[in-house]
């Protein structure tokens, strides 16, 4: 059964919203987890069952799992840290956030601030960290990149090879297992982060990899908007071309057609200090050549006094490679149904989005 | 006996049992309480079993400063509170 592309989520700090596609307009079908910030979500499977996650603030983070999509939820374990052994570097072995939600096969994995990695086999009753990655002696030269401890915030997974996932960390670079997660390699080969000292420019291990998008179709080819531009992979991560965009290359969303490899979006910002649209307005970046040149859409975004800023996952591309939803940590949503080349307002009134998601 | 009681903001989420209980140390009676309701543990201790950054507990309307160990002794009649602090937005 294929994604629906006439649904998709809404992951706000006040909510999880679902929304509906009727003829030409999205309009709000459901709120759930009214007030509480709800950081991720994993659209419904074809059976119904989805998760949600929250993060409650002085309650900590928490997991609702709904079997009838959405409509009734219930809570579910917490991914849980084990006892830190006296004296271990790096971070507190505390959650802090759940930062990504993927299924593959039948596993759902979970990306973590402050930087592990959780696998569930019974969707979401329990979880457990995966040993092979947090133990890694690199993990101590992660850093925090939008938070004060880093995290996995990227998780994809191959279509075609169950065992295969690349994640993306802010700030540790993309890592790959072939194995169902028993063994990884860093390969962010090719990036660079000129927020380091030169000698550390090149360490694929501290790299800021923004967001990391994988193409369904063509599961070789990678797209990464990082801190410091944006950079493509083709040989499924063993190495990344940087590719400049005209306006900015600075940005935290990217989105990658699902069936072209050579079309994907961004949505540029000042970097990085300022991290506002250019001249206060809103575009969207979009190349159909993989990456050789860019088109700078405008068409239905304010273009005056703009201040949004799209984070990671406030951008996503429906099944169809035509629909597109925008939201910002303004908290206005827009809507793309010809593959961006125009866009239209779905609300202007939502709380700060975290997560925009089909499915 | 010393008693337990939880802020209501909890009941939103999960349930917070009060009781009274022969405990003589603040942590025997906190896990008294996650016995009677294991989701509760989560919610007031974070993964290492530390009290989480934003909850505070009081006992006998003294905050109990000791974050980690929790080891507060208990006498006959005390009241322990568990509040969240008011932070945030």
């Amino acid at each position: 059964m294929s994604t629906p592309t006439d649904r998709a989520w809404v992951a706000t700090r006040k909510g999880l919203f679902e929304l509906r596609l009727a003829g030409e307009h999205w309009r709000i079908e459901r709120v759930s987890f009214l007030a509480d910030p709800v950081t991720m979500l994993l659209p419904p499977r074809p059976d119904g069952r989805m998760l949600a996650a929250l993060n409650l603030g002085h309650f900590g983070v928490k997991v609702h799992a709904s079997d009838d999509a959405g409509a009734s939820w219930r809570e579910v374990a917490t991914p849980t840290f084990p006892e830190q052994p006296q004296g271990a570097g790096g971070p507190a072995w505390k959650l802090v956030q759940i930062w990504s939600l993927e299924a593959a096969g039948a596993s759902v994995w979970a990306g973590t601030i402050p930087g592990g990695l959780f696998r569930s086999a019974d969707f979401g009753a329990s979880w457990q960290l995966v040993d092979s990655l947090w133990q890694r002696p690199e993990r101590l030269e992660w850093f925090g990149g939008g938070y004060d401890a880093p995290g996995i915030h990227s998780i994809c997974p191959h279509p075609g090879r169950a065992d295969e996932l690349a994640i993306g960390i802010s700030c540790g670079g993309a890592w790959v297992t072939r194995d169902g997660g028993a063994s990884w390699t860093v390969q962010s080969q090719g990036m660079r982060a000129d927020f380091m000292p030169p000698e550390q420019a090149g360490n694929p291990n501290i790299q800021d990899p923004h967001r990391i998008v994988r193409c369904a179709g063509r599961p070789e080819v990678l797209w990464c908007q990082h801190h410091c531009g944006i950079w493509r992979s083709t040989d499924n991560a063993a190495s990344w071309q940087e590719l400049k965009a005209p306006l900015s290359s600075f940005g935290f969303a990217v989105a990658v057609h699902p069936a072209d490899a050579d079309t994907a979006w961004f949505v540029p910002a000042v970097k990085d200090e300022k991290r506002v649209p250019v001249d206060a307005a809103m575009s969207v970046t979009r190349t159909r050549d993989g990456g050789r040149s860019f088109e700078t859409l405008r068409s239905g975004l304010p273009q005056q006094h703009c201040y949004d800023l799209v984070y990671r996952h406030g951008l996503d591309v429906a099944a169809d490679g035509s629909r597109l939803l925008m939201g910002s940590t303004t908290g206005n949503l827009w809507s793309s149904l010809d593959g961006g080349t125009t866009w239209r307002p779905v609300s202007v009134h939502l709380p700060p989005i975290y997560a925009v998601r089909f499915g | 006996m010393p008693r337990i009681a939880f802020t209501p903001q909890l009941r939103r989420f999960t349930d917070t049992p009060e009781f009274t209980s022969g405990a003589t140390r603040l942590r025997v009676l906190l896990d008294e309480a996650f016995e009677r309701n294991p989701v509760l543990r989560g919610y007031v201790l974070d993964d290492q079993g530390h009290l989480r950054p934003n909850v505070v507990i009081f006992v006998d309307g003294r905050r109990v400063a000791d974050r980690i160990a929790l080891d507060e002794p208990l006498a006959a009649g005390s009241t322990v509170h568990v509040l969240q602090a008011l932070s945030g937005g």
